[in-house]
């Protein structure tokens, strides 16, 4: 139980030292009967009801009525219909375990049916994570108490309103002290009985704020306002906003494109292997990111409480699965294909739709749902109009590290020699005694598994179901050619390349528009540059 | 799941695999044959599997009732694989080599616009069970999902009567569906006093993925002061990353929601839907709606698919809808002919799941109720709202300039699809 009472300390108007604990001996002495009035309440289908009956509970300083409204929030707080009573419900055994919301009583177990989660809507929620950040203002951490303050910025409801006044008297931490400051301005500024200058005075407080609801109320005083020196102020202060949210909106959209970049860095690294290498023109490819990204949701289930740490042990198990897939392919169709690309085409196109149909049987049809851990859910919040998400985050890196990786075993290791022989020229190096036939094998399997690995950060990303390969086996294909085929670096730049000009079209010409623009100039740069960005010698070059 | 029964769905998915019909064991003389053309393989094979083993469910049930007049219904499935034009060949042999009696089908406008002219030319029944975007009526096919009417118009008004809202997103994916319902909302709401510059339409690829760029402009677009909702007709397997992205950049439902018109349990059940917890859909069924006929309906297809975390959703509502009627139909007619069925079809009514009842209308279309829905974090929906009564299903909009003096009337003297009131002629047979 956190924090019991401070609800009550606010609306008293003393506000509590955090983590004060009101002990009370009898809870039923305390218990005012308006609170269970207002859990009957709840039974309403009417919203209104529901919400002054959530008002009732927040203001009734019961010792529960915070964790009532958390379990409100929660879906935790249960109409149980055999008894037409409002109660605190767990899910447990295929049905609920109940208790009294009051006295905390066991009131045993019932049927999946024969409760169910009290409904609330977005307004409701909304007013009840209000209530709680009006709380959450005397927390110990100032964290906590910053969030809660931003959370109220633009509130205009007076019971908030001086809560926050409460707070600002005895807040000593400045980025809190912020927070405050510019919710109480723009109460201010929106309160149409303050006088010019102090409403001058807010407006030069709160022009550094990036925040929404402070251009909006600025935009609003602006047109609104009959004094002149008002209106200047207001503009001026709104062309400053402006002007430094358009240059993060700039450095936002460089974020989209690295992070579009990376993802095609990762679906098209393992086919400037088997492609740009080895000369493997590979329709399965995609299909071999979807394997990883299967292995990934079997991993997931596999351990089910792991859900933080299992993408570790995904990331060499999608590796291993698509690398002996892809093994598999290159000892039983491709070996026999070698110099004839057509055929290779037919028939790895025919490998990708068993290899998809084969899944559908499987797993079903149907999406698998991939569990995102929680360090990378969320965004980086660098300021109100400047966010860096961190699963996009993370797969920049991720690709980054799988790319120097690849790069390290093709420049320094034995099997890295051997293949980059084979590929300049496979008869010299048969000569020198490299076993060919062995390195195509382990080249392919290489391309394969970093497939793999690219499906479990694109699990990551997007639907892990059948068609997920499909999707990127195009891009793939793209980015390798532009890049230059055989050519490590070509691709890292390609990927990058048309990343950052696809989210730099976007905007302008919408998502359809930017792909086929994207497309287009790739047709015309391949006219003139047949072998891409950066042609290199070799196997693939010298057959085409 | 028993034995028997995963052998049959591992040789059915077999079979269709290989697009190949099959029959069942009964004997074609004393059976009536129920075609099902439903994708079981390609991209749409995630939505349209579910709704074949629906049908399957629901003959199942039928013939251990006794069937229809006596006599065994008998399916017969084939696998259009997400080729439209397939959809047209597949809905050719099932009318002329199987000679089924009615068909159970379709999913995306694009195959039902494939398979019109052949049950048109060669007189099948289709029963469509998903919601689409109208300006259609056949004498051939009854649409048992939304019409605009019934599911885009009504939501709007939740968003504007009830939430406040007064900028909106119109998002959707590049095809046929979105757009039209687009152009009808976009209609609506300049009649409803929205300015040009408070509505955003934006349009993206097929299972489009990155999500970053638009879901950062809408939340600008939102953050102009005035309260702001997203209207999402994106399709299919878009909406995850759709969703996680909106989820990651922080758009809580309580400041831009996001109410969709192709999002139901089906889908969500792809994702974790802690952060979506808020964001809308409207549909005429949720799972979560508590009736008897409801609770029943679920138990019977977690019996019969053998997996209790299967959802239901509002396409198998609509199938469930269409397969009762025509049943009903068809033994008002005391035929399987399908004129004769068509014509009994008008003002049949069948139980709803989510309680009340479904009339079919004389534009081959449903009278239903209206239902919005929240996320919760179970992936299902909590109602918020409902229409006190049934909505007609409207075939024409009333909200284009094109069709809004079209009326479809399939009982005389009027007989016609496309029937102009103002000029009192019929467009034509056909849609269109």
């Amino acid at each position: 139980m956190r924090r019991v009472l401070l609800i009550v300390l606010l609306w008293l108007g003393a506000t509590g030292v955090a983590g004060a604990q009101t002990p009370t001996d009898d809870p039923v002495a305390t218990d005012p009967p308006s609170v269970s009035d207002a859990l009957a309440d709840l039974k309403s289908r009417d919203f209104d009801v529901k919400g002054r009956a959530i008002e009732t509970i927040a203001r009734s300083g019961h010792e529960q009525a915070e964790a009532l409204l958390q379990a409100l929030l929660d879906r935790k707080l249960v109409h149980d219909r055999a008894h037409d009573r409002i109660v605190l419900g767990e899910q447990a055994d295929g049905g609920w375990a109940l208790t009294d919301p009051l006295t905390g009583e066991s009131l045993g177990q019932v049927d999946a049916r024969a409760a169910r989660p009290v409904i609330i809507n977005n307004r409701l929620r909304e007013r009840i994570r209000n209530l709680q950040a009006v709380a959450a203002l005397s927390n110990a951490n100032p964290l906590a108490r910053r969030e809660a303050a931003q959370r109220l910025v633009g509130t205009t409801d007076p019971t908030m309103l001086r809560a926050l006044r409460e707070r600002q008297a005895e807040e000593s931490n400045p980025l809190v002290n912020g927070a405050i400051d510019t919710a109480l301005n723009i109460a201010l500024l929106r309160d149409p009985g303050s006088d010019l200058h102090t409403r001058l005075a807010a407006i030069d407080a709160v022009a550094g704020s990036l925040e929404p609801a402070v251009k909006n109320v600025l935009r609003d005083r602006a047109t609104q306002t009959d004094a002149a020196a008002e209106r200047n102020a207001a503009e001026k202060a709104l062309k400053a906003i402006d002007a430094r949210a358009a240059r993060y909106e700039t450095a936002d959209t460089i974020f989209f494109g690295l992070s579009l970049g990376s993802v095609l860095l990762l679906a098209a690294i393992g086919l400037a292997i088997t492609f740009g290498v080895m000369g493997v023109i590979n329709m399965a490819h995609g299909e071999l990111i979807m394997l990883g990204a299967y292995t990934t949701y079997v991993v997931q289930q596999v351990f089910p409480q792991g859900h933080e740490w299992s993408l570790l042990i995904a990331i060499p198990a999608a590796f291993l699965v698509s690398a002996l897939v892809g093994i598999v392919i290159e000892r039983c169709v491709i070996r026999f294909l070698y110099g004839r690309p057509l055929e290779t085409l037919l028939a790895t196109f025919g490998v990708s739709l068993i290899l998809q149909q084969a899944v559908r049987l499987i797993f079903s049809p149907l999406n698998r749902s991939v569990v995102t851990p929680d360090w990378m859910s969320g965004a980086l919040q660098i300021n109100p109009v400047f966010s860096l998400t961190y699963n996009r985050l993370y797969i920049i890196f991720f690709a980054l590290a799988v790319f120097l990786t690849l790069l390290t075993v093709l420049k320094k290791t034995r099997l890295g020699l051997q293949v980059r022989a084979v590929s300049q020229n496979r008869i010299t190096a048969r000569a020198m005694g490299i076993r060919s036939e062995r390195v195509n094998a382990l080249t392919f399997g290489l391309g394969s598994g970093i497939a793999g690995i690219a499906g479990v950060a694109l699990a990551q990303l997007t639907n892990v179901g059948p068609n997920l390969g499909q999707a990127y086996i195009i891009d793939s294909f793209m980015v390798v050619v532009f890049g230059g085929v055989g050519n490590l670096w070509g691709t890292l730049t390609a990927a990058f390349g048309l990343g950052i000009a696809n989210k730099f079209i976007e905007p302008l010409a919408g998502a359809v528009l930017a792909k086929i623009m994207v497309l287009v100039f790739i047709i015309l740069f391949i006219q003139r540059k047949p072998r891409g960005l950066f042609p290199q010698r070799g196997r693939a070059a010298e057959d085409s | 799941m028993s034995m028997k029964r995963n052998l049959k769905r591992i040789a059915q998915v077999g079979i269709a695999a290989g697009a190949i019909t099959y029959s069942g064991l009964v004997s074609a003389a004393d059976t009536i044959k129920v075609g099902v053309l439903h994708s079981l393989s390609g991209t749409m094979a995630i939505s349209e599997s579910t709704l074949k083993d629906t049908v399957l469910m629901m003959i199942e049930q039928q013939n251990e009732k006794g069937g229809v007049m006596g006599k065994k219904l008998e399916p017969v499935v084939v696998d259009p694989a997400s080729d439209w034009p397939l959809f047209a060949e597949k809905a050719r042999q099932l009318l002329t080599q199987d000679k089924v009696d009615v068909i159970f089908g379709c999913w995306t406008s694009v195959s039902r616009k494939s398979v019109l002219p052949v049950v048109e030319e060669l007189n099948g029944l289709l029963f469509y069970p998903v919601q689409y975007e109208g300006e259609e009526s056949s004498k051939n096919v009854f649409y048992t999902g939304a019409a605009p009417n019934q599911q885009a118009i009504p939501a709007v008004d939740y968003l504007i009567n009830d939430l406040g809202v007064k900028r909106f997103v119109l998002a959707g994916t590049d095809y046929v569906y979105p757009r039209t319902t687009n152009k009808i909302l976009e209609a609506y709401l300049k009649s409803k006093g929205i300015a040009d510059d408070d509505i955003m339409i934006n349009y993206t690829p097929f299972g489009h993925s990155d999500w970053q760029s638009i879901v950062s402009r809408i939340k600008e677009f939102g953050s102009e002061g005035k309260k702001t909702a997203v209207v999402s007709t994106i399709n299919g397997d878009a909406n995850v990353p759709f969703y996680k992205e909106l989820g990651n950049q922080g758009i809580d439902a309580a400041d831009i929601p996001v109410v969709a018109f192709s999002v139901g349990e089906q889908e969500l059940s792809g994702i974790d839907t802690g952060p979506l917890v808020g964001h809308l859909a409207a549909w005429n069924y949720f799972e979560s709606v508590y009736t008897p006929e409801n609770n029943k309906f679920i138990d019977q297809w977690h019996d019969y698919i053998g997996d209790d975390s299967r959802v239901t959703n509002d396409p198998m509502e609509a199938t469930y809808i269409g397969f009762n009627m025509w049943v009903k139909a068809v033994e008002k007619a005391k035929s399987t002919d399908t004129d004769k069925v068509a014509k009994a079809m008008i003002g049949v009514e069948t139980p709803n799941l989510t309680g009340g009842t479904a009339v079919m209308n004389k534009n081959h279309h449903l009278s239903k109720p209206v239902l919005i829905g929240e996320i919760q974090d179970d992936g299902q929906f909590a109602v918020v709202w409902q229409t006190d009564g049934l909505v007609a299903g409207d075939a024409w909009s009333d909200y284009l300039p094109d069709s809004k003096n079209l009326i479809a009337d399939w009982t005389a003297p009027i007989n016609c699809g496309n029937y102009n009131t103002k000029t009192k002629t019929c467009g034509g047979q056909t849609a269109q």
